[in-house]
């Protein structure tokens, strides 16, 4: 019963993470950058829902929508303003670190709004756990949500790349872009499209992280981005369900580790599996093998 | 004079005006504060600076060099510190003589760290882009969080281990605990001076900058720009990539036992050696111009200095520093705004004034 | 282009060039200034913009009443950013502004490494919140406002082993697990000697779970180990921040124990949008809680929440304790602020050895020679959402 018990927290905190992955990777099959910022957009989704639903009191779904609007937006001027001038500088570590510099200016402008102090979230799912067993399983609603919208996303992502026009105009961007500009694909727009729909996923990805996790504070993004980072690698880079697989992986060994192991070095489990999987598969679970060009 | 500089070739004359930077910056330094000019704030950050300079300069040579994109060098520095002040600790009343005991720690840290970045470097250099990245983040992480948990005590029986806390150590009524988990190493003497840390960053280019210049660092730069050529001629991959990479460490641990000398305690938090400390590192080299060992110099001193001078404007000083470094990476790197600058440069607007009045 | 580069070289050179070089020997001071240091950024932010929110309204308040011998007080709260470093960054450039007295720092990583530099110069230091012991050994210019860890640890297996503590069903509480911050500086401290002092008392600590700085957003894997050993009280040395999300976790799995906390879960019942409900029953050894009924209290939590909007916790009450405590100190000694720093120091060194002070932190506090206070806890339970004295 225990062991079931961690495996559906694991399960829980490793659907999060397989969404905001979802962002991570889509973002960098097709712009081939690390996006540091990604985590604290997840964050500014979070306080948008926080600010709309407990300060405002507006619908928790009106507040969901209007957080996922908010979130577009800051993606594409996030990339207008700090990575498209960077597209073709001379090393890719550029545009790294000028991530890193957004990732800082997004948390530094929630401190200065919203204050440093831990704020309590209101779980925006309406309906209560599910107790099996008597109650000795207890199955969070968010679990279940996040669990259900990180499939839904998948499939329609699945879906929308492989059978639309914008979604092969991404796959021909993030296989060759000089090819796909040739070809007569808006390259810019492409991009920007990515990133519209990366961020609209981290808002998701936010307010779902908090619900389940009922705090938040201008850091809450930083430490999940990396771990989701971590789990998109972790099931292959640019791979759609390799994030999922990742993300849910990453989940239940984090917690499982957390059980059994160590709670003090449950991270260090996390990254130990990275590397050996990353020994053992070069590219992730499913990621592709990369072919060195002569 | 200026002929004879010019006899001097190219690269050393470099490396010279190199190092006559560091020793001018060195006696003005010292001038100013043999003169009581020098504010209490440069002074204290003037080891520091020669520890964020050292951290620089060897990443440079893993990332512009090397051409592999690091993300746990802090980790290597977490090393050094720590082994450097763990020696320092159990030696304190053993080797009186500060100046030798402090030495020898250093030579400690860049063992310990260089051992580890070798170790490290074995299976991950396999690994390129950003794998590489991922994979030694994972590695920086893994350090810290263990030197987070582990504690160490000695008694009349020697040390005792221990990974859960300070009470399973099992020590005797005598016992000490020299590294307490979270609580770290407190209560070090401070044995880190601006000289000496001067020399350091001396060293430090010296290794680096004849590395570069020698045959070894040219292989090294050959595998950077093209590895399956390099390959094809012979060139040993993995025992150059190795190379680099563990010297790399091995300053970076040096960098971690000023560090540590420096403040009279030392723990590893998220601040100092985790994940974000690489960055910064990294923000450093990248400002500086990859590969260029001067502008990491220059880029980590600028760099340190600006959020301190900064302090003026408290609330907003992050959020400006955040902003002041994306202008920055833009500025300098963007395609576009470096047209911009061709076209608008001094000189191009010198010229065209030049021309113009040629005309009239 | 290279020129342009050298040109706003030049200009950065400059700018920073007058922040290296502006303040030289601003030993000519016309008041007492009092600098502060603290994480103002960073995950830790919250603690230190508490202690300079508390500090500012007693400074104001001192000032407002004429300051001390007619002469207005300055202060000043630099951001170390939780690391010791800055932290002595910090340090320097609050002597440069013209620090006499510190107040700081807030957290005892950075308070150890600042504090080897005020015994250098012999500035007198009060920190608000800096509780490890390491802080004030060896250094006889350090004094503490709150209690030290092991102070805490001990205490509260005392309290538990001692007193008792009822469970739910109304049976006296044997079964106890600790959750802790393993990287945190006061968390393990007291966890340390919390085990160590529950070895001679009437109670089994059935489980002990730590969790890190980096993975503090999930606590179900601790809980429900707490649960398998079915611990009837859960002991969280830890700040409130993390001890809020534990409670939500808590109740979400049906897990009803007695959670007993120590001065960092003050400010649990003022986290923004919090159930407190879920707080009910929980007990606390601190020496302050925001709605105790005297004057003293209920004016400054007043004053806070105009100003700032939220209920302070105790690192503001702390740090309005401090800033008193300086005023009493200097007007008992008669010191003045054109004595040099280590004359100051010495002076005031003497007279909080001499003082008993009141203020919302304890009543009649006086200090050892050491820096540790003497002040006695209070057990608090929170019922109905309010603060009831045990």
């Amino acid at each position: 019963m225990n062991f079931i018990s961690f495996l559906i927290n694991g399960l829980s905190l490793g659907s999060i993470y397989a969404i905001i992955a979802l962002g991570y990777t889509m973002v960098y099959g097709i712009a081939k950058m690390l996006n540091f910022a990604h985590g604290d957009v997840i964050m500014v989704g979070a306080f948008t829902v926080f600010w709309g639903v407990s300060m405002q009191g507006f619908d928790p779904f009106l507040s969901l929508l209007l957080s996922i609007t908010i979130c577009i937006i800051l993606g594409v001027t996030i990339e207008f303003i700090a990575y498209r001038p960077l597209r073709g500088a001379a090393s890719k570590l550029v545009v790294l670190i000028t991530a890193i510099g957004v990732s800082y200016f997004l948390q530094n402008l929630a401190l200065l709004i919203f204050g440093a102090s831990t704020k309590s979230f209101t779980s925006i799912v309406p309906f209560g756990p599910v107790r099996l067993f008597d109650g000795q399983i207890i199955i969070s609603s968010e679990t279940l949500v996040t669990f259900a919208a990180c499939l839904i996303i998948m499939t329609s992502l699945t879906l929308f790349i492989h059978k639309t026009k914008p979604g092969q105009a991404m796959l021909a961007v993030a296989e060759d872009k000089d090819a796909a500009q040739l070809m007569g694909i808006n390259v810019n727009g492409t991009i920007t499209l990515t990133f519209a729909i990366g961020s609209g996923l981290a808002a998701i990805a936010g307010v779902l992280l908090c619900s389940a996790y009922p705090v938040i504070s201008p850091y809450t993004g930083a430490m999940p981005g990396i771990k989701a980072f971590i789990a998109a690698v972790f099931g292959g880079i640019g791979s759609i369900p390799g994030a999922l697989i990742g993300g849910l992986l990453l989940g239940v060994i984090e917690i499982l580790g957390r059980a059994y192991i160590s709670t003090q070095l449950s991270d260090v489990i996390v990254f130990m599996v990275l590397i050996i999987v990353l020994l053992v598969k070069p590219t992730g679970l499913l990621g592709r093998k990369l072919q060195e060009k002569v | 004079m200026r002929e004879r500089l010019a006899q001097i070739p190219k690269p050393m004359r470099e490396n010279l005006i190199t190092f006559g930077i560091v020793v001018v910056a060195f006696i003005v330094m010292q001038i100013l504060i043999s003169l009581n000019m020098l504010s209490h704030l440069m002074t204290g950050l003037l080891v520091p600076l020669c520890v964020y300079v050292i951290m620089a300069v060897s990443l440079n040579l893993t990332v512009g060099i090397l051409g592999e994109l690091s993300l746990g060098h802090a980790g290597f520095m977490c090393l050094g510190a720590f082994a450097g002040a763990f020696f320092t600790k159990v030696m304190e009343n053993v080797i009186t003589f500060s100046l030798f005991r402090f030495i020898l720690a250093i030579l400690i840290g860049a063992l310990v760290a260089g051992v580890f970045g070798l170790l490290i470097g074995l299976p991950v250099l396999r690994f390129r882009g950003d794998y590489l990245a991922i994979v030694t983040l994972a590695f920086g992480e893994i350090i810290k969080n263990i030197i987070n948990a582990l504690f160490v005590g000695l008694d009349d029986k020697g040390f005792h281990f221990s990974l859960r806390d300070s009470l399973s150590l099992g020590m005797g009524e005598e016992g000490r605990v020299i590294i307490n988990g979270a609580q770290g190493i407190v209560g070090m003497p401070r044995d880190s001076t601006f000289l000496i840390g001067t020399i350091l960053v001396i060293i430090t280019l010296f290794i680096v900058l004849n590395l570069i210049n020698s045959r070894d660092g040219r292989a090294i730069m050959s595998i950077r720009d093209n590895l399956i050529a390099s390959e094809s001629v012979g060139i040993d991959v993995t025992r150059y990539k190795l190379m680099a990479f563990t010297i790399s460490a091995a300053l970076a641990g040096v960098a971690g036992v000023l560090y540590s000398h420096n403040l009279n305690s030392v723990q590893a938090t998220p601040r100092n050696f985790g994940f974000n400390m690489s960055i910064m590192i990294l923000v450093f080299v990248v400002l500086g111009g990859i590969g260029n060992i001067r502008g990491s110099i220059i880029a980590a001193v600028v760099l340190t200095v600006l959020p301190e001078v900064l302090r003026g404007i408290s609330d907003q000083r992050m959020l400006i520093y955040s902003v002041i470094l994306i202008v920055m990476m833009i500025f300098n790197w963007s395609p576009k705004v470096l047209e911009w600058r061709e076209k608008h440069s001094l000189k191009e607007w010198l010229s065209r004034l030049r021309k113009r009045k040629a005309k009239v | 282009m290279k020129k342009f580069r050298k040109l706003f070289s030049l200009t950065m050179v400059a700018v920073m060039a007058m922040g290296v070089l502006s303040s030289c020997g601003n030993d000519a001071r016309d008041t007492f200034m009092i600098g502060g240091i603290g994480p103002l950024t960073g995950g830790a932010a919250v603690y230190g913009i508490s202690v300079r929110n508390g500090a500012q309204i007693a400074v104001d308040e001192i000032n407002a009443t004429g300051g001390i011998n007619g002469k207005e007080i300055e202060f000043n709260m630099q951001d170390d950013e939780l690391d010791a470093e800055r932290s002595v960054n910090a340090y320097n450039s609050l002597k440069d502004w013209g620090m006499n007295i510190l107040m700081g720092t807030v957290t005892s990583g950075c308070c150890v490494a600042v504090a080897a530099h005020t015994a250098a110069d012999n500035m007198f230091q009060l920190t608000p919140s800096a509780s490890s012991v390491s802080v004030i050994e060896g250094n006889d210019n350090v004094f503490q406002v709150c209690f030290t860890d092991p102070n805490q640890g001990i205490g509260a297996a005392d309290y538990i082993g001692q007193v008792g503590v009822y469970a739910d069903g109304g049976e006296l509480v044997s079964r106890v697990a600790v959750i802790y911050d393993s990287s945190d500086v006061y968390s393990s401290g007291i966890y340390e000697k919390f085990i160590t002092a529950a070895a001679g008392q009437p109670f089994d600590v059935v489980a002990v779970e730590a969790f890190t700085g980096d993975s503090k957003s999930d606590f179900s894997v601790q809980l429900q180990i707490a649960r398998n050993a079915d611990a009837q009280l859960v002991f969280l040395p830890i700040y409130y921040n993390e001890a809020a999300l534990i409670l939500t976790q808590a109740a979400a799995m049906d897990y009803f124990p007695v959670f007993f906390g120590c001065d960092g879960l003050d400010g649990i019942l003022g986290v923004e949008n919090f159930d407190t409900s879920l707080a009910e029953g929980v007990i606390l050894l601190t020496p302050f809680v925001a709605d105790a009924d005297d004057a003293r209290t209920q004016a400054f939590v007043a004053e806070y929440q105009r100003r700032h909007g939220e209920i302070p916790n105790q690192f503001a009450a702390n740090a309005y304790d401090a800033i008193y405590i300086i005023r009493d100190i200097i007007l008992h000694s008669g010191a003045t602020y054109t004595m040099s720093i280590s004359d100051l120091g010495n002076a005031l060194k003497k007279a909080i050895t001499e003082i008993s002070f009141t203020g919302l932190t304890g009543d009649n506090m006086t200090w050892r020679s050491t820096g540790e206070v003497n002040k006695i806890p209070k057990a608090m339970i929170i019922r109905g959402g309010v603060y009831i004295g045990l």
